[in-house]
């Protein structure tokens, strides 16, 4: 039975048509991409919903889910703080912003907090170096950045955003920050 | 500054939206190049401007799109958008401020090569910027841009957004073709040449984000308008990525040629607290490290010039070092970039930059000493020419022009 398919009929067949017929193995990204927006996560019955439709193994699948670093298998908070600590960032004290941001949460990287709301990720350039330090959020499937960042202002909108989630209110305003069009 | 053309969202406000971009002769160029010019001449005319893939490579644009066989179809064009060097960001402005000069620069280069499907791939990062892309590509389509029979012609072309999901590898345009097809995202084996067997086997066309987008104002002014800027054999503008310890960090575009001094004391300011400079990493954390002296300040940056100081121009990801800043940890954060982003498939890359973080790990907690230093050198000598693709060549730049030019910061480390 593949429930996946069945919620998902329509966006399914919109993304297998961008690629030929008989290239079905294309459309696992964009799916597995699909699956994550639900929980945050892919768990292995739509990795295996994901390999029938795509035509491979669900080994495939599960491969494909654990090379590429923002895909992942296991529930992490609601919000991932991807913080880049890489060379540019770095120069401009973004470890020491992303240990500080660590030392508040009472979390170390990699780790979640208590309340399981937010996860911390030291993660590699995110092409934001004229803005540093600089942390992009993935909620679900969405990635937002955040630039010009320092442990007051990160940890002023992380208590919007976690009192927002406690309440079940769905004001989640991410555009904010990241317009800069 | 010199004037802009990759970047005209700075003077045209609202540029990102397509009823401004078409009310400032957007896509105007690109109605010409279907109704009035055959794909060979749209060729030429690159050809001739003399544009070069502003990647990194900086390969020749028409000479790449003339490979492509014309007895298998379909043909590919394949936007490399997977923006992932360290110390570069050029490509999200374009793309968040400037997306339909981008879009209608593939355009074009999918009417010249007569490939009817293209792809652009956004590093997944990117996923906002790709969400929006689809609400633009529908648009183009329902106003006709976009779609079977453009403009009353025989020619249909449709773009599908592809996002990736984290590896800096896939903007290798081998591993960025795997990826597509829903594989690993790690290197082919060449040749074969994506120009001949590409994207699902058919010959492809790979472009970064920039290079395209400097083809509407090529076709639109001619190439020899194009060869006004920059110098004979790197003509154009290019967009610096400006970053590092300098006062205004950001991108600028500026003719090639232009020098790492202009670049850094004009338009970023001069260094932060005017502190002295030290080090030029012209390319990102794959850069070889240039020991930033009077004549490598009065350097052009340009494809030619830069490697006559042992580097390469690459993407133009200018990161800048002042004095305070200790090689030793310098390199292990590039060295750690190449670790973490090594996709595993051969044994010199995977295995030396693992060896080289950890060295480097042990001489940066003072608890190595100098015969590590020598190791270090060994195991990124023993990777050169080794590695099945650049990153793993790649990696080892900053390791030994570091230990070459500013050995002293090494050894403090281990005499301490």
């Amino acid at each position: 039975m593949n429930t996946f398919k069945k919620i998902h009929a329509s966006e399914i067949e919109r993304l297998l048509a961008n690629y030929p017929p008989d290239r079905k193995q294309a459309a696992v990204m964009p799916l597995l991409h699909l699956a994550q927006q639900e929980a945050g996560y892919i768990t292995e019955p739509v990795m295996q919903e994901i390999a029938e439709i795509c035509e491979i193994s669900a080994t495939e699948v599960a491969s494909i889910v654990g090379y590429y670093t923002m895909f992942h298998d296991q529930p992490g908070g609601k919000i991932r703080l991807m913080v880049c600590t890489d060379v540019a960032c770095r120069l401009h004290g973004a470890r020491e912003y992303l240990s500080a941001l660590c030392n508040e949460l009472g979390v170390a990287p990699g780790g979640t907090s208590s309340d399981g709301l937010v996860t911390i990720e030291e993660v590699k350039c995110i092409a934001a170096c004229d803005h540093a330090p600089v942390f992009q959020s993935q909620i679900g499937d969405e990635v937002e950045y955040h630039e010009n960042q320092n442990p007051g202002r990160t940890l002023d909108w992380l208590r919007l955003m976690t009192a927002s989630m406690k309440t079940g209110q769905a004001s989640m305003n991410l555009g904010q920050e990241a317009d800069h069009e | 500054m010199s004037e802009l053309y990759l970047l005209r969202h700075r003077e045209i406000q609202g540029l990102n939206q397509l009823k401004t971009y078409t009310a400032n002769g957007g896509f105007d160029t690109w109605k010409k190049v279907v109704s009035t010019l055959k794909p060979e001449e749209v060729t030429q005319v690159v050809k001739d401007s003399g544009l070069r893939g502003r990647g990194g490579a900086g390969f020749p644009t028409g000479v790449k799109w003339s490979f492509l066989p014309t007895n298998i179809w379909p043909h590919y064009v394949v936007a490399n958008a997977d923006e992932s060097e360290p110390g570069t960001f050029k490509d999200r402005e374009i793309l968040e401020s400037n997306p339909y000069q981008f879009i209608e620069g593939l355009m074009i280069a999918c009417y010249a090569v007569q490939a009817k499907d293209a792809y652009i791939y956004f590093r997944g990062e990117f996923a906002q910027i790709a969400h929006k892309f689809e609400e633009r590509l529908q648009e183009l389509t329902s106003k006709g841009l976009l779609g079977d029979k453009l403009f009353g012609s025989e020619y249909s072309l449709r773009i599908h957004p592809h996002l990736g999901a984290g590896a800096y590898i896939c903007g290798e345009e081998t591993a960025l073709l795997e990826s597509i097809e829903g594989k690993l995202g790690q290197p082919r084996l060449r040749p074969p040449f994506p120009a001949v067997v590409g994207l699902f086997d058919k010959p492809t066309v790979i472009n970064n984000v920039e290079t395209l987008t400097n083809l509407p104002i090529i076709l639109g002014k001619g190439a020899a308008h194009f060869r006004t800027q920059g110098t004979e054999k790197s003509p154009g503008t290019k967009i610096f990525c400006l970053s590092g310890r300098v006062k205004n960090p950001g991108n600028y575009e500026l003719p090639l040629g232009t020098t790492f001094r202009e670049l850094i004391y004009t338009h970023g300011g001069g260094i932060l607290n005017d502190r002295a400079i030290k080090v030029i990493m012209p390319a990102g954390a794959s850069s070889s490290l240039i020991p930033a002296t009077e004549a490598a300040l009065d350097t052009p940056m340009d494809y030619e010039s830069v490697p006559a100081l042992g580097a390469q121009l690459g993407s133009a990801s200018v990161i800048v070092l002042d004095e305070t800043v200790n090689i030793s940890d310098l390199v292990s954060s590039t060295v750690n970039f190449f670790e973490h982003e090594s996709c595993g498939k051969c044994t010199p890359c995977r295995e030396g930059t693992y060896w080289m973080a950890h060295i480097l790990e042990r001489i940066n907690s003072g608890k190595a000493s100098k015969a590590d230093i020598e190791l270090l050198k060994t195991v990124a000598s023993q990777m050169q020419n080794k590695c099945f693709c650049a990153l793993g060549e790649f990696s080892i730049s900053a390791v030994l022009t570091g230990i070459q030019h500013f050995r002293a910061d090494f050894d403090a480390r281990v005499e301490n």
